[in-house]
């Protein structure tokens, strides 16, 4: 084959499978927002990919919340700003941290795990059974993921901004020396609305996504259990990708200029 | 009075998989309460043609008709009616997982009919007792069945929906010799009882020959013979003649 062929040909299928993943978001935007409405099923995805998350992204939120603590502390001792450090952990947790890492652990736990289940549908036909049953699999099966996603991602959030907090307050005050109620203060002193609620839209729209990867690389899923595992790998990667280039566009839209 | 269309008529559908040409112009009718049985070697084609039938794929060319009316020119509301009144068994039951035996077999009416579960559960249970399987296993979820089992569900989940016609996907492949003879009894006796009409796949001619009223063969993206099962023997037809007979040698090149 021609080299400049191949190239081309690839590129297409690049743009082939962008406007593909575009068409899904809208149908599953779409028929997540108009009825029927499967509430079962929605309960049920809320308590798989809400609740069961919560000790995975509790855990990340006070590691990173500690961590986070420590460096701000040493970077900050260079120019006398050590005083700074709750402040400075409280912004990153709400506006950055929360959202980016809690959506990176569902992307591995959650996406992975839909693709894996609608991709096996998909192969042992579970999906045409359920169309020869007058359902639409996208009413079904993505509609309550995504909703479910979308719901209870910025929960989730809300829990790791509190838990990433306490654990730069835990670190601050045993082994930094900070006195517990100042930290707090300070903490709360300079948080704004804002700072949060950006960081609840991002999470949103990262539950958004990594659902909708999920299940878009499910549904493409063929070739038995081989293809059911590339599915749940795509959807890990394309879903951590797009949570990352979203972060941006988001950012840069919500920092005041 | 003017003759009744038939239920379901193909008309010269094609349908290719990249440079593969799987259909090429196969037309084929299922009349009101007819048992039909497609038969043709592996990979030629009968699924894909159910399939195209059931509306889960789209053939490039080519007609359904339901009851003489096109499937083309329906709206999206009248499509699904018209595809309500299939029902289909597949190949390997396509059983949900994630729910018990018996809202796998309500499946419609807890999510399409909005029937209460304990009613739902109730026409479950009586959907399972004739296909023989007691309301012990109503419980169960698909993966604790076994392969007859699995069927049997997916056959109670088939005729719930009281579907005018059923397509059976290799009913009985994978099952032992004696579970599938009675898989094939169940399957003679519910579509006799509901009245309904029967596509059915499969590759074991002796069944072939108990449940057709009409039998016809697929080769090369057509339907290259059809007739009375009892005419099988004497089809005069190499290809038929070599299908039936199970030689790898003849005019098909046996597919490995
Ligand atoms: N979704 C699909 N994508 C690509 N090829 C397909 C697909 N479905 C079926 N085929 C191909 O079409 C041919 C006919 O398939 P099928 O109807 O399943 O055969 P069978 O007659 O054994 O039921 C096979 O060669 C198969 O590989
Ligand atoms: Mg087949």
């Amino acid at each position: 084959m021609n080299p400049l062929a191949a190239i081309g040909a690839s590129t297409l299928s690049i743009f082939r499978l962008i406007g593909a993943a575009a068409i899904f978001a809208t149908r599953a935007l779409a028929a997540a927002g108009s009825p029927p409405f499967y509430i079962d099923q929605i309960g049920r995805q809320m308590l798989r990919i809400g609740f069961f998350s919560l000790p995975v992204v509790g855990l990340t939120a006070v590691f990173i919340g500690a961590a986070l603590a420590l460096n701000i502390y040493t970077g900050g001792a260079r120019f006398n700003a050590e005083q700074f450090v709750p402040n400075i952990v409280v912004l990153g947790i709400t506006r950055e941290l929360g959202p980016v890492l809690a959506a990176l652990m569902l992307a591995g736990r959650v996406s992975a795990a839909i693709a894996a289940e609608i991709g096996t549908m998909r192969v042992t036909e579970q999906i045409d059974a359920l169309k020869t049953l007058s359902t639409d699999p996208m009413r079904f099966l993505v509609a309550p993921r995504v909703l479910a996603a979308v719901v209870t991602l910025p929960l989730l959030v809300i829990v790791a901004d509190i838990l990433g907090v306490m654990g730069g307050f835990l670190v601050s005050v045993w082994s930094l020396d900070f006195n517990p109620s100042v930290y707090l203060r300070n903490t709360i002193e300079f948080l704004e609305a804002a700072d949060v609620g950006t960081g609840l839209i991002k999470a949103a729209v990262f539950g958004f996504l990594l659902a909708v990867m999920g299940c878009f690389h499910g549904d493409r899923s063929a070739g038995g259990a081989r293809g059911v595992g590339i599915a749940a790998t795509h959807a890990v990667v394309s879903a951590a990708v797009l949570i990352f280039a979203a972060n941006y566009v988001m950012t840069a839209l919500f920092v005041e200029r | 009075m003017p003759e009744m269309p038939p239920l379901l008529a193909l008309r010269r559908l094609h349908k290719a998989f990249g440079d593969k040409q799987v259909l090429r112009g196969l037309s084929l009718e299922v009349g009101r309460g007819e048992s039909v049985v497609l038969i043709g070697g592996s990979g030629v084609g009968k699924s894909v043609t159910i399939k195209i039938a059931l509306g889960l794929m789209r053939a490039d060319a080519g007609e359904i008709v339901i009851d003489g009316a096109s499937l083309a020119a329906m709206s999206g509301a009248e499509r699904a009616t018209a595809l309500a009144r299939f029902g289909m068994l597949f190949q390997g039951g396509a059983l949900f997982d994630s729910l018990r035996v018996w809202e796998n077999v309500a499946f419609r009416l807890i999510y399409r009919e909005h029937v209460n579960r304990r009613a739902a559960k109730a026409q479950a249970i009586e959907a399972l007792a004739k296909v023989r399987l007691g309301p012990d296993v109503a419980e169960l979820y698909p993966a604790n069945l076994s392969g007859g089992m699995q069927k049997r569900t997916a056959l109670a989940r088939a005729i719930l929906g009281r579907p005018d016609l059923i397509f059976f996907d290799e009913p009985t492949t994978g099952l032992d010799p004696i579970t599938a003879d009675a898989i094939n009894a169940l399957i003679s006796s519910l579509v006799r009882d509901l009245g309904c009409a029967a596509l059915t796949i499969t590759h074991d001619l002796a069944s072939a020959r108990k449940i057709a009223d009409r039998v016809a063969m697929i080769h090369d993206g057509r339907i290259l013979w059809e007739g009375r099962p009892a005419l099988l023997n004497a089809s005069g037809d190499p290809f038929v003649d070599q299908f039936v007979h199970g030689r790898a040698d003849g005019p098909i090149q046996p597919n490995l």
